[in-house]
């Protein structure tokens, strides 16, 4: 079965008065259609601009340096700047983080998601991309005459469901989700999960959501990807995550998640988060990790396929 | 709701207008000489005029200024003429009322300000604009610099230097006057013509001079407004950059630009008329120089108080305006 | 941006010409506005001291001679006026030092007792707040849509034009112009009044004087000074725009006036175009820096607007 997205050795830097920064440091990752990853992660360890760059949003001072990104057989990398347009929504599409500002404020949400649909299918009829629009609207537990108001008049969970809205339009093969209930109460987070969950059954595509809330995220994924220091550590079902993480990272983290047995015992991660410009030689994990060796402190661990699991440590390598 | 706010606004307006009366009032009064009383004396030393006219002025003046009635009179007296519109009668050119000597260079004043007004902030915010959105091309957003250059002078100034370069040294436009001596005024194409020649130098020195400060500050305002999530999401969104810059990032980055014009109306006026001086034009300005150089007292009261008003209520109307742009103040 | 040095490099405190050094040449604003501003003031020092005070008025040189230094003939020069002289028989060197000279004056009083007012208005009405607070910030919102010029005009013209000096010029234009640094200063105080540090010196039993000497005013010095700047600009302004209309002090050569004259004499006209020409150009120079230097400040007051350069 052929992957709906490929991402080949992407890597992203920052350029920055204090020297470079790798921001995304040679990633990999496969996506068959339909199916649903998360992507987690501390802040800074490179969620949001993987996100980015497979949207080619990377602003300067960042660039992307090298790799690809394949979404149905076609390299995003290797569009122009007009092609690259015209596949942003209709083959990839991005579900913005802030969703409390991220609707114009001066423009009707119709308007908002017309001048969406005509950028892409520019002969359609006026009245069809009207029914588009309000069929989108609806299919994610809006009423249709949202259509017609402003952004101020909605709630924060509107916003966050008229932003799904414009983002399944046309669509897409894959839809990358930017941590899309950060700024939600408890409750609303669920409803617009379970809107994206649902939208993601009916229209087929892959979802990649990036979040911090392992919990929230554990009920909706089938996978999950966790990133550290620009580098990918461990992707694996929520299954195996959750009941046996391999790599010590992901194992920190799900550790440190609150359950009923460990109530009132706080256990964090020791150590900080390294500066992307200063990132640890070896494996960028290893000045916090607990089973550390000699040899992780020089060789980078390559990704490697552990039945179906993917794990970059040396733990898991003969001869390390 | 909507009424409350129109209540709010035009008794604000009241307020502003009868503020400006009072400080017309007694302002004059506050100087231990009395000068519409020296310009009497003067006058009538002169012989400007006969007796019986300077019986019907002095009438006037009394009805107005009158020191014969106790101060608190005088002042009610005087607002309720205000509130009539009646703003007195020229010393120099007696029988013409203030508001007809206002009337009859109106027209050229609103003519001159709202066309170089109105020039000056599109291509400003238009030019600041540019120069904020990271991807204009870097000609288009030099475009803004030399503009940028001449903000802290003000357009009297670029008037004179217009002057010596365009009208003395080269001879390409008059020296001043509303239209050339001799031809009659009529509404023929030449006539026009005429007058829009004469009106050029006034028109490019109060444009040049205002141009870099909407530039500066939409520049500015444009640098916020590309940060936001919504210009990011419209980018996210495949939208054409040319839709992308007019809906979302323009048309935000207004919103404050035009309350920033409603502001600006005052030192707008101001500079027109300093300018309208200087080149002799009819307006309310030279009206006003005029009559500051020959002390003609309630035309200077008349037209600062009828320019203030106009001010006021102008900018009452800008914010009516408002809600027409930006949907968030309906519902506060 | 500020200079980040590296932890490992050995801690050198530069000296403190050699930081204002560097910051001039990133705040280039600051700089090219200080550098215009030396230039004025050598011309009217130098001037001060070589010009002959009584040729800046009238019937004292030969009339309406054009400016000497466009006439490169050396036989020509001794006696000849480097600026020319204008209708009324003033040397036009010697007017524009001393009206430069006053328009400095009239400058540094009106911005310095504008901004004395601006400081104790603004800081008395957001630090105590309360009805005062009120009516400061409901003259200021009234007197907002009246355009002050229009209000100077009445002020100047009930006033004997013989009696105008340069200082009742300054009285005319501080009336006025308190309003913006009040609003200034007012809202900055009501921002630090919240902050942490004015609360723990509250806390710890600092008493009002402490609080506002020496808490508050050090956080203001950058507002302040910034606020005087753009007052000066500001009684700059106002008086030449007075002057222009001829309500200036008539007997004295401000630079507004001159040109004034000029033009009720139509300079233009008669093909006198050096006599509005110099002061339009030195009033250029005067403005021009004093906006350069306010844009500086501002950046110095505001860090906010150093990020986006």
């Amino acid at each position: 079965m052929s992957a709906i997205l490929q991402v080949r050795d992407l890597q992203v830097s920052y350029y920055t008065d204090l020297g470079r920064a790798t921001a995304l440091n040679r990633v990999n990752l496969d996506l068959q259609a339909g199916e649903k990853l998360g992507l987690v992660g501390e802040s800074g360890s490179g969620k949001s601009t993987m996100a980015l760059a497979m949207m080619r949003m990377i602003k300067a001072p960042g660039r992307i340096e090298s790799g690809s990104v394949d979404v149905d057989g076609v390299d995003l990398m290797s569009l122009s700047e007009e092609e690259m347009r015209l596949a942003r929504l209709s083959r990839i599409a991005y579900i913005p983080q802030g969703a409390m500002n991220s609707l114009n404020p001066v423009m009707r949400i119709g308007a908002q998601m017309v001048d969406a649909i005509r950028a892409h299918v520019p002969n359609m009829s006026k009245d069809a991309m009207i029914t588009r629009a309000k069929d989108s609207l609806e299919s994610v537990d809006l009423k249709r005459n949202v259509f017609d108001m402003y952004a101020h008049e909605l709630s924060g969970g509107m916003k966050q469901r008229v932003c799904i809205a414009i983002g399944i339009l046309l669509k897409p093969k894959v839809i990358i989700a930017d941590e899309p209930t950060s700024a939600l109460d408890v409750v609303t987070q669920r409803q617009v999960m379970e809107t994206i969950d649902r939208v993601q059954k009916e229209i087929g595509t892959a979802v990649i959501l990036i979040g911090h809330d392992m919990g929230l995220m554990a009920q909706f994924v089938d996978k999950v990807a966790v990133m550290y220091a620009g580098r990918l550590t461990e992707v694996s079902t929520v299954r195996d995550m959750f009941g046996a993480p391999m790599h010590p990272y992901a194992q920190a983290l799900i550790k440190s998640l609150p359950n009923l047995k460990n109530k009132g015992v706080f256990s964090g991660i020791p150590g900080l988060a390294p500066s992307l410009l200063r990132i640890p030689t070896g494996c960028a994990f290893h000045p916090r990790c607990m089973q550390a060796m000699e040899g992780c402190k020089t060789i980078v661990p390559e990704v490697k396929d552990h039945s179906g699991r993917l794990v970059a440590c040396h733990l898991y390598t003969e001869g390390a | 709701m909507r009424i409350r706010l129109i209540l709010r606004r035009i008794s604000f307006l009241i307020m502003v207008i009868w503020a400006a009366s009072t400080i017309t009032f007694f302002i004059p009064r506050l100087s231990d000489r009395n000068p519409i009383r020296e310009r009497f004396a003067e006058l009538a030393r002169t012989g400007g005029f006969s007796a019986s006219d300077l019986e019907t002025i002095v009438a006037s003046y009394n009805k107005k200024f009158g020191l014969d009635k106790p101060l608190l009179e005088q002042y009610t007296d005087y607002i309720g003429s205000i509130a009539q519109l009646d703003l007195g009668v020229s010393l120099n050119r007696f029988p013409k009322t203030v508001l007809e000597i206002v009337m009859e260079s109106l027209p050229w004043t609103i003519a001159l300000l709202f066309v170089s007004s109105i020039l000056s902030f599109i291509i400003g915010n238009l030019l600041g604009a540019i120069a904020a959105w990271p991807k204009s091309p870097s000609w288009m957003r030099s475009i803004a610099t030399p503009f940028v250059l001449f903000m802290g002078v003000p357009p009297v100034l670029l008037a004179i230097f217009l002057l010596f370069l365009l009208a003395f040294k080269l001879k390409l436009f008059p020296l001043g006057q509303a239209y050339s001596t001799g031809i009659a005024p009529d509404w023929t194409i030449s006539f026009l013509l005429n007058v829009m020649w004469h009106q050029m130098l006034p028109a490019i020195s109060l444009i040049l001079g205002s141009v870099g400060g909407w530039v500066l500050s939409m520049r500015g305002m444009g640098v916020t407004i590309q940060g936001e999530d919504y210009v990011n999401f419209a980018e996210h969104k495949g939208l054409q950059g040319g839709v992308i810059f007019r809906d979302y990032y323009l048309r935000n980055a207004m919103l404050p630009q035009v309350t920033g014009f409603a502001l600006a109306l005052g030192s707008i006026i101001t500079s027109g008329a300093v300018v309208e001086g200087l080149y002799a034009l009819p307006g309310l300005g030279s009206k006003l120089s005029q009559a500051i150089s020959s002390n003609d007292f309630l035309v200077i009261y008349g037209i600062v108080l009828f320019i203030t008003m106009s001010v006021a209520t102008l900018m009452v109307l800008v914010e009516f305006l408002y809600p027409l742009l930006d949907p968030r103040i309906k519902t506060d | 941006m500020t200079t980040l040095t590296s932890p490992y490099a050995p801690p050198i405190q530069p000296s403190r010409w050699k930081l204002i050094r560097g910051y001039l040449r990133r705040n280039k604003s600051l700089l090219a506005g200080l550098l215009i501003l030396l230039f004025l003031i050598l011309f009217t020092l130098t001037g001060l001291f070589i010009v002959e005070p009584k040729h800046a008025f009238p019937l004292s040189v030969r009339t309406k001679q054009p400016p000497g230094l466009l006439d490169f003939g050396i036989e020509n020069w001794p006696g000849k006026l480097p600026l020319g002289s204008d209708f009324f028989g003033r040397d036009m060197y010697a007017a524009m030092v001393r009206g430069m000279w006053q328009t400095a004056l009239i400058g540094v009083l009106s911005g310095a007792a504008g901004t004395l007012i601006g400081v104790v208005l603004g800081f008395t009405s957001a630090y105590f707040g309360g009805l005062f607070d009120t009516i400061i910030k409901g003259i200021c919102q009234i007197l907002t849509p009246i355009p002050v010029f229009m209000i100077q005009i009445i002020i100047a013209s009930s006033l004997d034009k013989r009696d105008v000096t340069i200082f009742t010029m300054a009285g005319i234009v501080v009336m006025l112009a308190w309003m913006a640094p009040t609003l200034v200063i007012r809202s900055q105080v009501l921002s630090m009044k919240e902050r942490q540090f004015v609360s723990v010196a509250k806390l710890s039993g600092v008493g009002n004087g402490g609080i506002i000497f020496g808490e508050i005013m050090p956080n203001l010095l950058p507002f302040i000074a910034a606020a005087f700047v753009s007052q000066v600009f500001n009684g700059v302004f106002s008086s030449f725009y007075l002057a222009i209309v001829g309500l200036g002090p008539l007997r004295e050569p401000l630079l507004g006036n001159i040109i004034w004259a000029a033009q009720s004499q139509g300079a233009f006209f008669n093909g006198w175009w050096w006599w509005p020409i110099l002061p339009a150009f030195a009033m250029v120079l005067i403005l021009s820096s004093l906006a350069l230097i306010n844009m500086g400040m501002d950046e110095l007051a505001n860090p906010r607007i150093r990020k986006t350069e």
